[in-house]
C-alpha cells in the first residue's frame, strides 16, 4: 500500500491562509492504514485546526468527511456538493488522491496535508517499510522475492558489495544488508545458483515518467 | 474569595476502578477538593480518545485530568499505559496548537487513594489557575 506521513500544523495553517471554508477529505484506504489520513485522522487535524485558529483570531469553518478511496472517480463523485460549499479542499489522500481531486474539480483549490512516501507494509506496530519501487521490470523471481532495488541502499543488480558488516549495510549499520537476505532465503529454497548468473544492467527507462498502462477490457 | 478571581474548569476523565472511586472515597472522608473538577467515567482510562481530550479543550475547557490506575494494576492489564500513550501524543497536539501541554496532565491512583485524589484535583486546579484561562474560551466558545 502507498505510505504517507501528514504535515506538520504549521505547514499545513501556511497552506490554508486566505481561505475562510475548508473541507478536510479523509480517505479510508492506504494513508488510513498508515495512520497519516482516514477518518480519526481528520477529526483530530479539524479540531486541531479549530483551536489553533481560534487562538490566532483567525476564525475559519472546517467540515470534514473522508470517502472510501480519492483514487478513483466514482467515490469522489458523493462529495461533490461539498466541495461545492468550500473554499479548498485540504486533502489527506495520497498524491494520486490529490491530483484526482483537481481534475475532477479544476475550478476549487485542492491541497496536501500529506507527504505522500512510497509503497510498503506495515512491519510492527506503528512502522511501515518501503519494499517496492515500481520500477517497471519485477526480479523478484530471481531475487528469492527480495527487492534489491528498493531494499539495497545501492540498488545494486548484482550484490552484495563490499561494504556490508556481519550482514548489515554500511549505508545504514541499523539495516539488514539486502543482498544477505537475498542470500539466506535462496539458500533456504535451494536457488543458491541463481546467484552464479551475471545479471544484465538494469533498463530504468521503464520508470520513465509518466507512465500510463491500457488493459483490454473483454 | 474575590470576585474576580479566575476558577478553572477542569474536566478529569477517571477510570471507574480506581480515580473515580478514589473521588468517591475522598467525598466519604469529607476532604476538601477544588468543586471546579467535573468528574467523566471511563470504564478504563484506556478507552480515552485523543478526541475527547481535544473536544474538551475546543469547546472551553481550562485544563483536563486524565486518571487511571497504578502502573501495573490496570483491571485490563495496560488500559492505563495506552492511555498514557494517548495523553502523550494529545500535549504535543496542544503545544502545536498554542494552547500549551501544561493544560493536560495524566495521574495514577488506587482506588483507595481518597487522599491523593483530592491532591491531585488541588494540584491542577492550582495550575490552571496560575495559566490563566484558556485562550479559546477568552475568544468566544
Amino acid at each position: 500500500m502507498i505510505i504517507a506521513s501528514q504535515k506538520s500544523l504549521e505547514e499545513i495553517r501556511e497552506m490554508i491562509k486566505g481561505h475562510q471554508r475548508i473541507l478536510i477529505l479523509g480517505c479510508g484506504t492506504c494513508v488510513a492504514i498508515c495512520l497519516a489520513g482516514g477518518e480519526k485522522e481528520v477529526a483530530v487535524l479539524a479540531s486541531s485546526l479549530r483551536m489553533a485558529e481560534k487562538i490566532s483570531g483567525t476564525e475559519k469553518q472546517f467540515a470534514e468527511h473522508t470517502v472510501e478511496r480519492q483514487c478513483e472517480w466514482e467515490f469522489i463523485e458523493e462529495i461533490a456538493d461539498r466541495v461545492k460549499e468550500a473554499d479548498a479542499v485540504l486533502s489527506l489522500g495520497c498524491g494520486v488522491g490529490v491530483q484526482t481531486l483537481a481534475q475532477r474539480f479544476p475550478d476549487t483549490i485542492v491541497l496536501p496535508g500529506v507527504n505522500t512516501l512510497f509503497m510498503g507494509m506495515p512491519l510492527e506496530e506503528g512502522v511501515w517499510g518501503e519494499l517496492c519501487s515500481a520500477c517497471g521490470d519485477c526480479i523478484l523471481a530471481e531475487t528469492g522475492g527480495i527487492c534489491p532495488i528498493t531494499r539495497c541502499a545501492k540498488g545494486l543488480r548484482n550484490g552484495p558489495c563490499g561494504g556490508y558488516r556481519d550482514g548489515m549495510c554500511e549505508v545504514d549499520p541499523n539495516r539488514e544488508c539486502a543482498w544477505v537476505q537475498i542470500y539466506n532465503r535462496l539458500e533456504k529454497v535451494g536457488q543458491l545458483e541463481k546467484l552464479s548468473a551475471l545479471q544484465p544492467l538494469k533498463d530504468y527507462s521503464k520508470m520513465a515518467h509518466p507512465r500510463r498502462i491500457e488493459v483490454k477490457i473483454t | 474569595m474575590s470576585e474576580n478571581r479566575f476558577e478553572p474548569e477542569i474536566i478529569a476523565f477517571c477510570c471507574h476502578y480506581c480515580a473515580y472511586a478514589a473521588a468517591d472515597l475522598a467525598g466519604i472522608m469529607r476532604l476538601q477538593y477544588p468543586a471546579n473538577i467535573k468528574v467523566i467515567k471511563l470504564p478504563c482510562s484506556g478507552t480515552i480518545d485523543i478526541l475527547h481530550i481535544l473536544k474538551a479543550f475546543e469547546q472551553g475547557t481550562d485544563g483536563v485530568l486524565v486518571a487511571g490506575c497504578l502502573e501495573g494494576g490496570c483491571h485490563f492489564i495496560e488500559g492505563n499505559i495506552r492511555a498514557k500513550r494517548r495523553v502523550e501524543r494529545a500535549k504535543n497536539i496542544l503545544d502545536e496548537v498554542g494552547l500549551g501541554k501544561e493544560r493536560l496532565e495524566m495521574f495514577f491512583m488506587s482506588s483507595a487513594d481518597g487522599t491523593r485524589f483530592a491532591e491531585v484535583a488541588k494540584e491542577m486546579s492550582d495550575r490552571i489557575r496560575e495559566l490563566g484561562p484558556s485562550p479559546i474560551k477568552a475568544r468566544g466558545v
